[in-house]
């Protein structure tokens, strides 16, 4: 990742510029997404992780060009593949990006399983409602669905069976067949494991390394928890109040020297660890400022212990921290090496 | 610190109660019957313990083992089918109306969601003041007024004025959180039953709530039973860990004994299927040593209820009768009987 030329030389499988998505609610318009910029290479896992109404599921569902109402990408771009998916029409959408160049595990979408279907008919819907050819051709899906399921870690007869015959883990790794069969370059997994128990959490991010070794395959792995992502992410991007607070790789957000924007900081100091003895579990103060009528400047600064004047009149630029590492904070520019332990 | 359990012992005489534990279990049983009669769930299958005062407990497990319905019984929501609930070493299994309502004043719960625990037509002052009117506390409107603040500033909700007249839905889920904790505080209870208090409020603020409760319970000398699915916040906000698997305690003790030490391989592993924000982990896969979900409490395995996802399970595992808590030093209890060889 640190090898820039090499980074250049590989032709993102997602590139996301400036993404504006707002929600145009009766009590105004709220800034879900206030110009997010990432990009994501073959082979690559990009994490999303902020508290709850940062804007990581909206930058979820707005990949696949499908914000909930009132929602609306007002601007910026989404290229899967090369290809512009912002502006394109609906049917093209669902016939030839959706699912076949990029998916999606929703979240929750495991307690989503129609009851009255099989899993057999539930990934056929999945292929007739993606799939351009008016037949399918059911030899083939058939294939395919016993090939993804198999990799998942399940068995055959799991097709024939109703979700309510499965467990939690079952129905997991059934939902992320379904992500997969088609075969698209990119994946979406919006919090994959946060409704299932610890061990089967283990067992299900075993699965997802497995096909990340095995099969490269690309994905955005949404959660709040830091713990998880430092797990399943080559990079990580930090969001807040609909805005990255930082990017940087495992290593820049885990490592000794520690993440460079406060707000990642303190959650990071906040998250539990069971092996390493930490005396007191750090909070942050405050909650995210209203996304009608963000706060001027910084978006964090009213949360902030490092705030300056500065930090509540002008909006920090995402700069260059070090190679690959980006943060949007005057502090963090200034000065790289304050207070880090 | 309380004294050593006794395993689940089902001899006819009942161990001898502890006058010290503010609540004590002894071989605690509920079983539910579903599918018209035919088949017995066993959600809580033979549980002793103690709590004592100023203590908190922690009782963690997967879903399904039975955590919850502990919380229940204790609450006194539902009635055990078996074994003793005692309070100061008097039997609270079976009391009438007007003793339950007595008893109820001195053990509170908070519950897991802090948005449905409360009426959305009620202003704060009300959710506060609905449980002295239960429990007819505070003769007169200014005296439940006065209480009501005084709890608000327990919780650091201060000024109080300027939140008791709002609606919960105008409160973020911390501040309802500690809304829930002022509400069980205005009785003045000895034992609070905090099921997941923290698991559905946002990791900058989870801390936030388990440090207030911390404060609370060493000002107040408060017992707490923490009812958790996530062993890493016990380690934070617990004295000690039971940790639960289908319908019973396998491992008791200090809490970083237990997690420090574990015996239990059930325990290792759920200690090791934790995640840690520390770099290196990427396509490292865990060394998870159990295998499968929680089986069904109707159908609960022969032998030792985890012979059947565990690694290290032999032959005698499932064939000999299952393993009792066994002190392993120091108040760690542990029931395996392979413990020292794995």
């Amino acid at each position: 990742m640190s090898d820039n030329k090499d980074k250049n030389a590989k032709e993102p499988v997602l590139e996301v510029k400036d993404l504006r998505l707002h929600y145009f609610t009766s009590k105004g318009v709220v800034k879900a997404l206030d110009g997010v910029s990432f990009r994501l290479d073959p082979g690559e896992a990009l994490g999303l992780v902020g508290e709850s109404g940062c804007g990581k599921t909206t930058t979820g569902v707005a990949l696949l060009n499908m914000p909930s109402p009132p929602g609306r990408i007002v601007s910026g771009s989404i290229k899967v593949g090369g290809v512009e998916i912002v502006g394109m029409e609906e049917q093209e959408l669902r016939r030839t990006v959706r699912w076949s160049r990029i998916s999606m595990v929703f979240q929750g979408a495991m307690n989503c399983l129609t009851p009255v279907y099989t899993i057999r008919d539930l990934m056929l819907e999945t292929w007739r409602v993606h799939d351009d050819a008016e037949r399918p051709d059911l030899p083939k899906v058939e294939a395919l669905m016993r090939k993804y399921l198999a990799l998942v870690g399940l068995p055959e007869h799991v097709l024939g069976r109703y979700p309510h015959e499965l467990s939690g883990g079952m129905k997991q790794r059934v939902v992320i067949a379904m992500a997969l069969f088609l075969e698209p370059q990119v994946i979406v997994m919006d919090e994959p494991t946060t409704a299932l128990d610890v061990i089967v959490q283990a067992q299900i991010l075993n699965l997802i390394k497995d096909l990340k070794a095995e099969r490269g395959i690309s994905y955005i792995f949404i959660t709040h928890d830091l713990a998880v992502e430092a797990e399943v992410a080559d990079r990580i991007m930090v969001m807040y109040a609909g805005k990255a607070a930082e990017i940087g790789t495992n290593e820049q957000i885990f490592g000794e020297a520690g993440p460079a924007h406060p707000y990642t900081r303190k959650l990071l100091a906040s998250t539990p660890r069971i092996k390493s003895r930490v005396s007191e579990l750090a909070f942050i103060p405050g909650s995210p400022p209203d996304l009608v009528d963000p706060p001027p400047g910084c978006r964090f600064a009213p949360r902030c212990e490092f705030a300056k004047p500065k930090c509540h009149e002008a909006e920090p630029p995402f700069g260059e921290i070090e190679s690959g590492h980006f943060a949007a904070c005057w502090k963090a520019m200034e000065d790289p090496e304050y207070e880090r332990n | 610190m309380s004294a050593i359990e006794t395993g689940a012992a089902p001899a006819a005489a009942a161990p001898a109660a502890d006058a010290s534990a503010v609540l004590e279990l002894q071989d605690l049983r509920r079983e539910f019957r579903v599918h018209r009669g035919k088949s017995v769930v066993r959600a809580v299958d033979g549980v002793s313990l103690k709590v004592a005062r100023g203590e908190i407990l922690g009782l963690v497990g997967e879903s399904g083992c039975g955590k919850t319905t502990i919380g229940k019984l204790v609450m006194k929501l539902i009635a055990p089918t078996g074994g003793r609930i005692l309070r100061k070493g008097e039997d609270c299994t079976d009391l009438d109306r007007a003793a339950t309502e007595a008893y109820r004043r001195r053990v509170q719960m908070i519950f897991q969601d802090p948005y449905a625990s409360m009426n959305p037509h009620y202003k704060i002052r009300d959710v506060l003041e609905e449980p002295l009117l239960i429990h007819r506390v505070g003769g007169s409107r200014a005296e439940r007024a006065a209480l009501a603040e005084e709890v608000m500033a327990k919780v650091k909700m201060t000024p109080a004025a300027e939140f008791l007249d709002r609606h919960p839905h105008m409160l973020s889920g911390g501040q309802r959180q500690r809304i829930a904790t002022a509400r069980t505080l205005i009785l003045k209870p000895e034992l609070i039953v905090a099921d997941e208090p923290v698991s559905m409020i946002d990791l900058s603020t989870r801390a936030e709530i388990l440090h207030l409760l911390k404060t609370l319970q060493g000002d107040m000398e408060l017992s707490f039973l923490y009812i958790t699915h996530d062993i890493s916040t016990a380690r934070y906000f617990t004295d000690r860990i039971a940790v639960m698997y289908l319908g019973r305690i396998v491992e008791i003790g200090a809490q970083d004994e237990v997690i420090d030490h574990p015996r239990h391989p059930y325990t290792r592993a759920l200690i090791e299927a934790v995640c840690e924000p520390v770099p290196g982990r990427v396509g490292v896969k865990r060394a998870l040593n159990v295998t499968g979900e929680i089986p069904s409490a109707t159908a609960v395995p022969s032998g030792c209820r985890f012979h059947t996802r565990c690694c290290y399970a032999k032959e005698e595992c499932a064939s000999l009768p299952e393993p009792e808590l066994q002190d392993s030093g120091g108040g760690h209890l542990c029931a395996c009987r392979r413990w020292k060889e794995i």
